[in-house]
């Protein structure tokens, strides 16, 4: 198979189905998808490209398909989030304090991926230590996002914090890459390159060797260009871990075979209070219009309450730097990482983090020093736990009304590189629409849906009830199909 | 609530976070302007509404308590700034 134009854009289902007609091997998809990546470094969406070890992994691949041994991705090349420990291969969650950091393991989620035959291509940028919405807190650069708005070339966010999985995505280098969402790492940046990206249940992938956030609110998920490739990806990603306590022993469907699309009797919840002051036109519009296909494809519409929604971003804004202070407390410059040597082991400590995180670690790690600190515990972190469970019951409740929620997921189009920085809460606000259902551990997916009036991308986002991840793909496939979403970025990877 | 110099000045100190000087203005005010807005959730009435422990309802597994990993110690030291046989090396601590 010579022809590697064909190959680059084709989804993760296409490249499964060709390579088991014997159109193209595993090896020419990881070619294809090198060249792909070498043609489009100008996105620096990748923190570290692996060419080596995915012609080889490629090649094991072929090898295990001729005696038959065929994974659910057999030969698929992935990208993986730089947030997921590799062995042998360096990962740094985007920050300096990592920076040469080899772990000698291999996360859950990604043995899992290797095991089911996939292909890594590398490592893809994210924000530092996946705190941000914009993937500008990265030590590496930032990211841009494939597309531009019409009639001018300035470099737009990718978002983030999964901004390098989603740029990647969305320019063809990659049909699919592992992403993690604490807020609405994962949706968000999906939504702001045209892509899908799917947040599953808390619990449902392992969290073990995947570098920590918060803990409480941490899960792994897939961006692809397709919901069915979501589908794909996640059956692989999912699975109960004994290495994480919490990762959930139930077994993982055969999500594939639930994409039936099929909405009728099927009650779409649209909840009053994500209707935000300041929301431009064009989003309350793709919502409205959202809500009108899933309708005449035969789903009952119906107004729900979720009445807690305002007090979610706060609530989120104590509970992560909280865990992420914690979390974080391990960087001390002499397990592993970046030391900054001094006579003074405190003076040394002090100098290491100072000198290893940047200015969005050190602010989120603050702010929880300062709300676990003694005498503030109860006022803040405590109360922000309970205002937590009235959010999670708000969901309960509305979930015996509804079977699925559709919002906007993210309250405005990409902005471009640079803007809202200054201002820390204004950047927090992206993700008032993707934080609730992560404090309540709920599955959601953001499906592109259209675009923006200067031609950026815009998504919907789907939340279901905990492990109704089969019925979020099945409502997706529909809102898919409906949106008939084709446009492609400006950029996109090269065919050779 | 506005935070004091001396206070950011204590919380960083606390978090082992080595902070210029001349960066603390700012901080203080960014940290002032953070919290005043997580401030609103003392509007909620929260009743005698327990907090979240869990995200998702579940029992935590038992195990038998034996030994299922270890005798890595060159990994565990691989990554290491500085080490010194199967020891991690920091400044002398212990007069």
């Amino acid at each position: 198979m010579a022809a590697e134009e064909s190959l680059i854009g084709l989804s993760i289902a296409e490249m499964r189905d060709g390579m088991r007609l014997g159109e193209f091997t595993a090896v020419d998809l990881a070619e294809a998808h090198i060249a792909a990546a070498e043609s489009v470094r100008e996105l620096g969406a990748y923190i570290l490209e692996t060419p080596e070890r995915a012609l080889e992994m490629a090649a094991a691949s072929d090898a295990r398909r001729s005696k038959n041994q065929i994974g659910t991705l057999e030969g698929i090349p992935l990208a993986i989030k730089d947030l997921f420990c590799t062995k042998g291969v360096g990962t740094t969650a985007a920050s300096r304090i990592l920076d040469g950091f080899v772990p000698s393991y291999e996360s859950s989620v990604t043995t899992n991926l290797w095991r089911a035959g996939a292909v890594m291509t590398g490592k893809a940028n994210m924000d530092e230590f996946a705190m941000g919405s914009s993937n500008m807190t990265s030590y590496f650069g930032h990211v841009q996002n494939p597309w531009r708005r019409v009639g001018d070339n300035q470099p737009v966010t990718p978002g983030g914090s999964s901004g390098g999985s989603a740029a990647l995505v969305a320019a063809n280098v990659v049909p699919g890459a592992t992403g993690t969402d604490t807020g609405g790492s994962i949706r968000q940046p999906a939504a702001f390159c045209g892509v899908v990206g799917m947040k599953p249940t808390y619990g449902r992938c392992s969290r073990w060797g995947i570098i920590a956030f918060a803990s409480s609110l941490d899960q792994a998920g897939p961006v692809t260009r397709t919901v069915r490739d979501a589908a794909i990806l996640l059956r692989a990603m999912a699975g109960h871990d004994a290495k994480d306590s919490t990762s959930v022993d139930v077994a993982v469907p055969d999500y594939e075979a639930e994409l039936s699309g099929d909405m009728r009797g099927l009650r779409v919840g649209i909840p009053k209070e994500y209707r935000v002051d300041g929301m431009p036109s064009e989003i309350e519009e793709l919502w409205l219009e959202g809500a009108d296909w899933l309708r005449r494809s035969g789903a009952e519409i119906i107004d729900i309450s979720l009445p807690h929604t305002q007090y979610a971003l706060p609530t989120y804004y104590i509970i992560a730097p909280a865990e992420a202070s914690s979390n974080l407390a391990r960087y001390d410059g002499v397990k592993y990482g970046l030391r900054i040597a001094d006579d003074d082991l405190q003076v040394q400590y002090e100098k290491t983090r100072g000198a290893g995180f940047g200015a969005e670690v050190k602010r989120r790690i603050m702010i929880g020093t300062y709300v676990l600190s003694a005498g503030y515990y109860d006022a803040y972190y405590l109360r922000a736990q309970r205002v937590r469970s009235l959010i999670a019951d708000d969901f309960n409740q509305a979930f015996e009304k509804v079977d699925v929620i559709l919002t906007p997921t993210t309250p405005h189009q990409a902005f471009l590189l640079g803007e809202k920085l200054e201002d820390p809460v204004a950047m927090y606000l992206n993700d008032v629409f993707t934080v609730p259902s992560s404090l309540a551990g709920l599955p959601a997916i953001s499906v592109p849906s259209g675009l923006s009036d200067n031609s950026l991308p815009l998504g919907l986002q789907l939340i279901a009830p905990a492990f109704r991840e089969p019925t979020l793909f099945s409502v997706a496939t529909s809102l898919e199909s409906c949106a008939g979403f084709v446009s492609r970025p400006t950029i996109v990877a090269k065919k050779t | 609530m506005a935070l004091k110099k001396e206070i950011v000045a204590q919380i960083a100190k606390l978090a082992r976070l080595e902070v210029d000087e001349s960066d603390l203005d700012l901080m203080c005010s960014e940290l002032s302007q953070i919290l005043a807005w997580v401030e609103q959730l003392e509007e909620v009435d929260i009743g005698s509404v327990p907090p979240m422990t869990s995200v998702i309802e579940m029992d935590l597994k038992f195990r038998e308590d034996v030994v299922t990993d270890g005798n890595q110690a060159d990994d565990v030291i691989a990554n290491a700034p500085e080490r010194d046989h199967h020891f991690f090396v920091v400044p002398k601590v212990i007069e």
